[in-house]
């Protein structure tokens, strides 16, 4: 079984303090720490579950600038036999991207495809779906659970309230998969220094035969900061005020 | 111009809220245009709908099928694709769901319809349209223009937009025929999988302890435990913490869990994404504790201590005893 998984380098901004560009198009990201998207994370799991029970290989593939290849020795480390990167700078366009994959998946044989549900940075969750109606194959998008058996497979997908559907999917197809469908595992240095040896393919536009069509699908005007609208009131002074006056309220309020 | 599509969602024998949600933008947005809009409604035996939909929409296209009976992206996208065809609209909107996100993106490279997604607001100028979306976990807002195009697909936050009620109206309901021919081997619905019934009701707390990733890790539970018992409430928490095994998927809060609204809601860690978010903001009284000033929790909160969890929870658990 022949797995393909596509990744994606993000910059973790919920804990960090955010600053935009002077042209107003995005944030500096250069006091950001950047990772591989969650989501992503856990269909490079998956992806190595499934190569344990089926055999084959485990191919990653990301569409981003030079640094990306952090986020696929990660993705080595994990489990995965090798990986691709094609070059671009600014993957901001989700039909873009989507094309781009397409057209490297196309040259190879696979049986399956995963991706995110969406990428932790701007949420778009456009790109696995997207892929699959490029490529002529069906999808089914917020995988919690795959069962594979004799060129199917079985998933859940997560609705809303707690409620998932089961479905049968042709093989291949593309799945974008939840978090939590799987336990991550702890990925040691050993791993890492190992996965450093292992094949990683770089590529441009070009060289795969794609030229982006003109104009883009979308593009980013502006970024600015959310209005301020109603905001909490912050409670201020030393951590035993704070909590005084935090107790004051939660008194008040169970009474109420 | 021609009109606005709403694809109207519906789960066994429902319409969901963010149909009613998607219809007040829609109006507003044909208004601004000059145009009409229109519900359509794919299922089977959904004539019911059709009545209350009409009193909402200038007109109601319906396209009864069984095949239609439930969501299957297959079969609504070739039955969508082709009433686009026929009736060419503008602009189909869909909920940021998981039936929007099964659906729009494979439907826009069908039609090439440039796709925009998780929008929080919507216009068109000049024509082409313009978004508002909400990146980078909440913190910043982006404006998106798309491209030049005959028609557009977006998808709409469930929460933001207020619902529309029934109004004056008595749109037109037209049946149309249904272009399929039987279902599809590729994709099938066997059944749906209700969350499992177990253990504590976090939906009947008057007081949540609400802990986020932002705890860091599992060997703080006992302690927010604690606080919980000592205040009388119940420990609840979002998604990271249930994908991490630090507690039960029964005690998620969010979009995919449970909707909560205690008297009062104590965020911990938690940053504010509106898949949590619209799940406790009916809470009497929200209070959020987070090291970040610009979270966007804190503008769905009343009350925030912006400090690391660690200065604050240990002296409120010790106060809270005192309390009793
Ligand atoms: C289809 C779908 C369904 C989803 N359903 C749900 C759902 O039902 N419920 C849900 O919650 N999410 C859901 N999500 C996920 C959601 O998008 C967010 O990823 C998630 O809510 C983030 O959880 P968090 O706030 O705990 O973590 P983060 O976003 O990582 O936030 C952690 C916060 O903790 C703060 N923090 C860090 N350290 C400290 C400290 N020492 N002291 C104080 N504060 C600190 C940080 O400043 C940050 O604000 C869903 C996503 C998708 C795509």
């Amino acid at each position: 079984m022949n797995i393909i998984v596509c990744v994606k380098r993000i910059p973790k901004t919920a804990e960090a303090d955010i600053f935009i560009e002077k042209d107003n198009k995005d944030i500096k990201k250069d006091n950001l720490v950047f990772a591989l998207n969650d989501w992503d994370g856990y269909a490079v799991r998956e992806a190595v579950l499934l190569k344990e029970k089926f055999e084959g290989e485990v191919i990653v593939l990301t569409v981003g600038p030079d640094e990306s290849k952090e986020v696929l020795t990660r993705c080595l480390a994990m489990g995965a036999d090798r990986a691709i990167r094609i070059e671009e700078p600014i993957p901001n366009d989700g039909r873009l991207i989507a094309e781009t994959l397409a057209k490297v998946i196309q040259t190879g044989p696979f049986d399956l495809i995963l991706t995110g549900v969406q990428a932790e940075d701007d949420g778009w969750g456009q790109v696995g779906v997207a892929l699959a109606q490029i490529l002529g194959i069906p999808h089914a998008s917020i995988v919690t659970h795959i069962h594979i058996e004799g060129g199917k497979a079985k998933v859940r997908r997560e609705l809303e309230g707690g409620l998932e559907e089961l479905l049968e999917i042709k093989l291949p197809a593309v799945l974008t998969i939840q978090t939590g469908i799987n336990e991550p595992k702890y990925v040691s240095l050993a791993a890492i220094l190992e996965a450093e040896d292992k094949e990683t393919k770089e590529m441009t536009l070009e060289e795969i035969g794609f030229s982006p069509r003109e104009p883009l699908d979308a593009t980013i005007d502006q970024v600015s900061f959310p209005p301020t609208g109603k905001r909490a009131e912050i409670l201020k002074g030393t951590p035993d005020e704070v909590v005084g006056q935090l107790t004051e309220i939660i008194k008040r309020k169970k009474g109420s | 111009m021609s009109d606005i599509f709403i694809l109207v969602e519906h789960r066994q024998g429902k319409i969901r809220d963010i149909t009613y949600e998607i219809f007040g933008l829609a109006e507003s947005l044909a208004n601004q245009q000059g145009t009409s809009f229109t519900a359509v409604l794919l299922g089977h035996d959904v004539k019911s709908f059709a009545d209350d939909l009409s009193r909402r929409a200038p007109k109601v296209l319906v396209i009864e099928d069984e095949n239609l009976e439930h969501f299957n992206s297959v079969l609504y996208q070739k039955t969508l694709s082709s009433l686009i065809s026929k009736y060419q609209p503008s602009l189909l909107l869909m909920g940021h769901s998981a039936f929007g996100m099964d659906l729009a993106p494979s439907l826009s490279v069908e039609k090439d319809f440039p796709l925009v997604t998780d929008c929080i607001g919507l216009t068109f100028e000049e024509g082409k349209l313009k978004a508002t979306r909400s990146i980078y976990g909440g913190k910043v807002n982006a404006s998106v223009s798309l491209r030049e195009s005959k028609g557009y697909i977006a998808t709409l936050r469930p929460g933001i937009f207020p619902p529309k009620m029934h109004g004056e109206i008595k749109g037109r309901i037209v049946m149309e025929a249904s272009p399929l021919e039987g279902g599809v081997d590729v994709k099938k619905f066997i059944e749906y999988i209700e969350a499992p019934i177990t253990g504590e009701d976090i939906t009947q707390a008057e007081i949540l302890v609400s802990i986020g990733q932002g705890i860091g890790g599992p060997e703080h539970i006992p302690m927010f435990e604690e606080l919980a018992i000592r205040l009388g409430g119940t420990i609840s928490c979002s998604r990271p913490v249930v994908d991490r095994n630090w507690l039960p998927k029964e005690r998620q809060v969010g979009i995919s869990g449970k909707t909560v609204k205690p008297k009062i809601y104590l965020a911990i860690g938690i940053s504010g994404a509106f898949q949590h978010v619209t799940a406790m903001q009916g809470s009497d009284t929200i209070i959020a504790i987070n090291k970040d000033p610009r979270a966007p929790i804190f503008s769905v909160a009343d009350y925030g201590i912006v400090d690391d969890f660690q200065n604050v929870i240990p002296i409120l658990k010790e106060k809270i005893s005192d309390m009793k």
